[in-house]
């Protein structure tokens, strides 16, 4: 998702942001290498040195518990909370360097958001909620009608277009912000723990109705979240923050295979693995099995290198033997096998993460 | 020690005869606007007959409110008349409009600016405080020897006895909308006066008229002692019925003030009906 080649969407090289009386000085004495705790008295340094690039159509996830700097950090992008020190760069413009109406019409024109508890206008039905950005943007009113008519359609709200937002459950509301954010078809969308708020069914199916979008709209989205299995299911890539710094990122896998320390660690032991791991991760390459092993493969056990784990499951209790792993789940050449042991043993948490998070890792306000 | 006094009120004198020097012209042309609009709607009150004024009255309360206001409304009114304190009624009820007018004009946006600057709040906490606690009858001095007598001073007084709770709630109306609300209006790129007219506004405007209702009822509390300089209507009839011991004409003045409260208060009280998320 991240060729080299292109020009990332967004850009954020080395941001820091402080609040208090004198953010400055909090983010030189941060810089100096003093501890953000011994800093309480003079004001918080929420994001400490981020330094990441979002790709073109992909989506990039910013997980953390609450008070690690997420949702400042999201801020930051759209200068709601401008950058104390640091770059940002939205197509490679800084946006420091925006005047007050150049940065309103980027954020009207380049980049949406949805927010955790929705944030919709209470007074102004689904319909004028969803055609906000284009009000905003100055489209005219039949035409802005139109477009968020056929948003909403989209994201499941046909016929709720005159009610108001206090009439609809906590998922149509979302959904509700969700439109509104696609109406304005901006390349860019911000989510800031746009599903965080809403029951764990009507979570999973927003998860899945937003990936099914992304891949009709390829938009650049950060997507913010304190849940690691919501961060590995959605993400292209994943930052993991803590006490506002961002101390890894990577692709799901790498973080699931390779987590950089053991605060990383910790959280893998409540990840779904199934959900993550793919067939292309656990196989063993082709010329991996025993001649006992060739014996029992057969033709009908056959998955695709991109297949999870959890897909691979049925395959795997109805076949005798390994699975055939090839490129798209066809006959083809074949890339490697997933032995049934190695699966099962892929699916089990490993004994050195499976250590219970400490309490003070979950609480740590801001 | 004995000689010793921090002449307070003396400086005051001296403001006052200066502002008098300076802003003649201008307090000359707020008392006509003043006088002018007063007049203008006790024209509009007092010349239908008064039982058509009580139905528009009954009309507005069913429309705004039930049907059960409407004949209370007309009850109240009919009472009024047969008191033979129609014509002060009205001319009470003028003064008390004008006067909450004005105040809203002058406290909203005091309220919007005291809701957007912190500074300005701190500001301006303490001249409500004091506008709101000073016994109302001081205003009545420098209004009368900047308007003379006659009804303007004792709109001036109401107003500025008034006006404090308009600032007070337009600014607690708007610092209760939900920050997030106001987040997202910003994250599509609005400017400020657009979500202060599309989002703040609206949302805060059960709060603000709240405000509203408490600017009104102040100002009928206010009506017996803008009497005491002249502005007649039922406070004129309240204190000659005290400089005669008449009682009878004061508790029919005091019921016709309690009456136009109770309508004024239940027609502006929307406070309840605003729709919530």
């Amino acid at each position: 998702m991240s060729p080299d080649g292109d020009a990332p969407t967004l850009s954020v090289q080395h941001v820091f942001k402080a609040f208090g009386r004198r953010p400055q000085e909090i983010v030189r004495r941060v810089r100096s290498g003093e501890d953000r705790a011994d800093l309480k008295a003079l004001g918080t340094a929420a994001v400490i040195d981020a330094t990441f690039d979002v790709h073109p159509g992909e989506i990039f996830v910013v997980m953390g518990l609450s008070g690690s700097g997420k949702s400042t950090l999201i801020r930051t992008l759209n200068g709601l909370q401008p950058a104390t020190e640091g770059v940002v760069e939205v197509k490679g413009r800084d946006i420091s360097t925006l005047s007050k109406k150049r940065l309103r019409r980027l954020r009207a024109e380049d980049m949406a958001m949805v927010f955790q508890h929705f944030a919709l206008f209470p007074h102004r039905t689904v319909l004028e909620n969803a055609a906000y950005g284009l009000e905003i943007q100055g489209v005219e009113t039949r035409s802005r009608r139109e477009r968020a008519l056929e948003v909403l359609d989209r994201v499941g709200l046909d016929g709720w277009h005159d009610h108001y937002p206090g009439e609809l459950s906590g998922g149509m509301q979302q959904r509700v912000g969700l439109a509104r954010a696609l109406a304005s078809e901006t390349d860019i969308l911000l989510m800031d723990e746009a599903f965080s708020a809403l029951d764990p069914l009507i979570r999973r199916e927003m998860q899945q109705q937003l990936i099914a979008l992304q891949r009709e709209l390829g938009k650049t989205i950060v997507f913010i979240t304190h849940d690691l299995n919501e961060a590995m299911y959605i993400g292209d890539r994943i930052a993991v923050m803590k006490d506002g710094r961002i101390v890894q990122i990577g692709t799901p896998q790498d973080i699931l295979t390779r987590p950089a320390d053991d605060y990383v660690a910790q959280f893998i032991a409540d990840v779904d693995r199934g959900r993550v791991l793919t067939a292309g991760s656990v196989m063993v390459g082709p010329d991996g099995l025993s001649a006992e092993e060739q014996s029992r493969l057969s033709a009908e056990a056959v998955v695709s290198e991109g297949a999870t784990l959890q897909e691979i499951v049925p395959a795997a209790s109805r076949a005798d033997g390994p699975l055939t792993v090839t490129a798209d789940g066809t006959d083809g050449e074949p890339l490697g096998y997933v032995r049934v042991a190695d699966l099962l043993a892929s699916l089990n948490t490993p004994e050195e993460y499976a250590a219970p998070v400490p309490g003070d890792h979950q609480e740590g306000g801001r | 020690m004995d000689d010793f006094r921090i002449p307070l009120g003396r400086w005051g004198e001296q403001v006052l005869s200066w502002m008098l020097d300076v802003f003649g012209g201008l307090f000359g042309l707020l008392r006509t606007i003043m006088l002018e609009a007063n007049d203008a709607l006790i024209w509009l009150l007092s010349t239908p007959p008064w039982w058509a004024i009580a139905l528009a009255f009954a009309a507005l309360a069913w429309w705004v409110r039930t049907w059960k206001l409407a004949v209370g409304t007309l009850l109240g009114f009919l009472l009024i008349f047969g008191m033979n304190q129609w014509d002060n009624a009205m001319a009470t009820l003028s003064l008390v409009v004008v006067a909450t007018l004005i105040a809203v004009i002058i406290s909203v946006p005091l309220g919007i600016l005291a809701a957007s600057s912190r500074t300005f709040s701190t500001l301006i906490r303490p001249v409500l405080d004091f506008l709101q606690t000073m016994p109302p009858m001081v205003y009545l001095i420098p209004a009368l020897a900047i308007f003379r007598v006659g009804v303007v001073p004792g709109m001036v007084a109401t107003i500025l006895f008034a006006l404090a709770p308009g600032v007070r709630f337009t600014e607690l109306g708007i610092r209760r909308v939900d920050h997030e609300v106001v987040e997202a209006g910003e994250a599509f790129g609005a400017s400020r006066w657009r979500i202060l007219r599309q989002i703040q506004l609206p949302l805060a405007l059960p709060t603000i008229m709240a405000g509203i209702n408490q600017v009104i009822m102040l100002a009928l509390s206010m009506v017996v002692i803008a009497g005491m300089v002249g502005a007649g209507g039922l406070g004129g009839d309240v204190v000659a019925a005290l400089n005669r011991l008449d009682l009878a004409l004061g508790f029919e003045a005091g019921v016709s003030v309690v009456i136009l409260a109770i309508f004024l208060d239940r027609l502006t009280s929307f406070a309840g009906k605003a729709r919530t998320t």
